[in-house]
């Protein structure tokens, strides 16, 4: 199901991963840096990107921790989740980071590296540009 | 979602900046949780106390909101970072006590009821059953759903914020009388708590929105704050029910080689250099029985509990914290395992703990490794 939960615009480069975030303790909140050894991303940085994930979970205090790396200006550009969750989409909401969910489908087709552009006022949700 | 003009109004920051905010995170709460309108709540629970979780960026975000927001409903607080008595004999710097300080003012300003404890269904008189709630601490929220017949979304702290300011939360699945898809058949003889908190963590792993638990007999206290600590670590779900569910729920075992998988995830260390006990933060029951089973033994080593300020006092009272603090434990109250700034892996490699809630947090935060073992294995092997 596509919901837009937070409006907004970004372009950016995807950084997809297949596992669950959960924001509290697994991403640093100066660096943006993943810092769980079992995850996907681990070590990778999610600053500046679209992060394209299934959704968040764990801890609800992880909602500061997306506040937290927008003020550290680390913070991805937007995010595309396959289903929405409380502490990612709260989060968003205070950050003003865009947030949408997209189907199985659409979320299929999103690899790392494919340069898209995001707009929640776009009737194409997400265009990709190369 | 629909709303009311009055909803609408605030929306657009026609009723200032602060409602203006919470009514946007209500309304990405609605849509992420499919919910059609707004409705009332009577108690909010929130978290984003621990100056460890939220940071310069918390602590300047509530300092900023507490000059006009003020709480609608009764509101409760989550643990902070230490215990103001006895702060002095742990090496915590100077600016982290400052700046927690300024996190619980900022909430004392907003009228919330300093409570500092993940239990509030242990402290606080329950409403009756089916009150609307909003509890942001995860295995608050999942003992309220499951055990106390009261209704809350798995809430973020911030939309429990929202809620605690507006007096409302979105209308979501949780609230109403949803029931499971999914059945957890729990396979494993002889569970103890330590069990129970695997079997929560593969709940949450596995479940959606909430699931059916069933070859469950009695529980004690202790194993069922475990199972909701695990549970509310690992993943979205936040409700369970006991019973084998609807004949067409899908079924998935918990058995054996589902629990070691999570053990061989979670504890990797054969021994700890100090004991924690308390994530959730212990009730006056659970202190009472470990006064029972302390009983002519002390510690070898290290061993912190944590609990509730209301819970210490009532045991001091009673004579239990004096037996505790002469077997050797050091008593904290206001804060939590979890992410205490206390456990520093400066000085500490591994930690024995029954707690599965926080071994994730131990591991993944403070950085350190965990020893998983039963309340009655610690005592058997660290008490002389």
């Amino acid at each position: 199901m596509k919901k837009i939960l937070v409006q907004g615009k970004a372009q950016g480069t995807v950084l997809k991963s297949n596992n669950s975030i959960n924001f509290l303790g697994t991403v640093d909140k100066k660096t943006g840096i993943i810092t769980d050894k079992n995850h996907e991303l681990f070590n990778k940085s999610i600053k500046n990107s679209i992060l394209v994930f299934p959704y968040g979970v764990g801890s609800s205090v992880g909602a500061y921790t997306i506040y937290s790396i927008k003020s550290n200006n680390s913070s991805p550009l937007a995010m595309i989740c396959q289903k929405a969750d409380l502490t990612v989409a709260t989060g968003c909401a205070l950050a003003n980071i865009p947030l949408v969910t997209v189907t199985d489908k659409e979320f299929k087709l999103l690899h790392n590296g494919q340069k898209i552009t995001l707009d929640t006022k776009s009737p194409n949700l997400i265009t990709f540009l190369e | 979602m629909e709303l009311t003009r009055e909803e609408e109004s605030a929306l657009k920051g026609e009723q200032g900046e602060v409602l203006q905010m919470a009514y946007r995170i209500l309304v990405a709460t609605g849509e992420a949780t499919d919910a059609e309108k707004l409705i009332p709540i009577e108690w909010a629970h929130l978290s984003g106390v621990n100056y460890n979780t939220i940071g310069d960026a918390g602590e300047e975000f509530l300092a900023g909101i507490s000059n006009n927001a003020r709480v609608k409903v009764k509101t409760t607080l989550n643990p902070m970072g230490f215990d103001i008595d006895n702060v002095s004999n742990y090496e915590l710097d100077n600016n982290f006590i400052l700046k927690q300080l300024s996190i619980k003012n900022s909430y004392e300003k907003m009228g919330v009821t300093p409570s500092f404890s993940c239990i509030p269904y242990e402290i606080f008189d329950i409403p009756k059953e089916g009150t609307q709630v909003s509890f942001a601490e995860s295995n608050a929220a999942i003992y309220a759903n499951s055990f106390d017949n009261l209704k809350t979304n798995k809430e973020s702290a911030f939309s429990a914020l929202a809620s605690a300011i507006t007096g409302k939360s979105p209308f979501s699945s949780l609230r109403k009388d949803d029931s499971p898809n999914l059945t957890i058949q729990m396979k494993v003889d002889n569970p103890n708590e330590l069990t129970y908190g695997m079997l929560g963590f593969f709940a949450g792993k596995v479940g959606n929105n909430s699931v059916n638990i069933s070859g469950i007999r009695e529980m004690d206290r202790r194993s069922c704050k475990a199972l909701c600590g695990g549970m509310g670590t690992s993943g979205t779900c936040a409700k369970f029910v006991f019973g084998e569910g609807d004949p067409d729920c899908e079924k998935v075992d918990f058995d054996q080689k589902e629990m070691q998988n999570i053990h061989d995830e979670l504890n990797t260390a054969e021994k700890g250099d100090l004991i924690t006990l308390g994530s959730p933060q212990l009730g006056l029951e659970e202190i009472s029985d470990l006064t029972i089973k302390l009983k002519g033994r002390s510690f070898k080593k290290r061993c912190m509990i944590f609990c509730p300020r209301s819970v210490k006092n009532q045991a001091r009272k009673i004579g239990y914290t004096n037996e505790l603090e002469r077997a050797g434990c050091e008593i904290l109250s206001d804060c939590c395992t979890c992410l205490s700034p206390l456990i520093n892996k400066n000085d500490v490699d591994s930690v024995t703990t029954n707690s599965i809630k926080g071994a994730f947090y131990l591991k993944n935060s403070n950085g350190v490794d965990v020893n998983l073992k039963p309340l009655s294995q610690i005592i058997e092997d660290e008490t002389k």
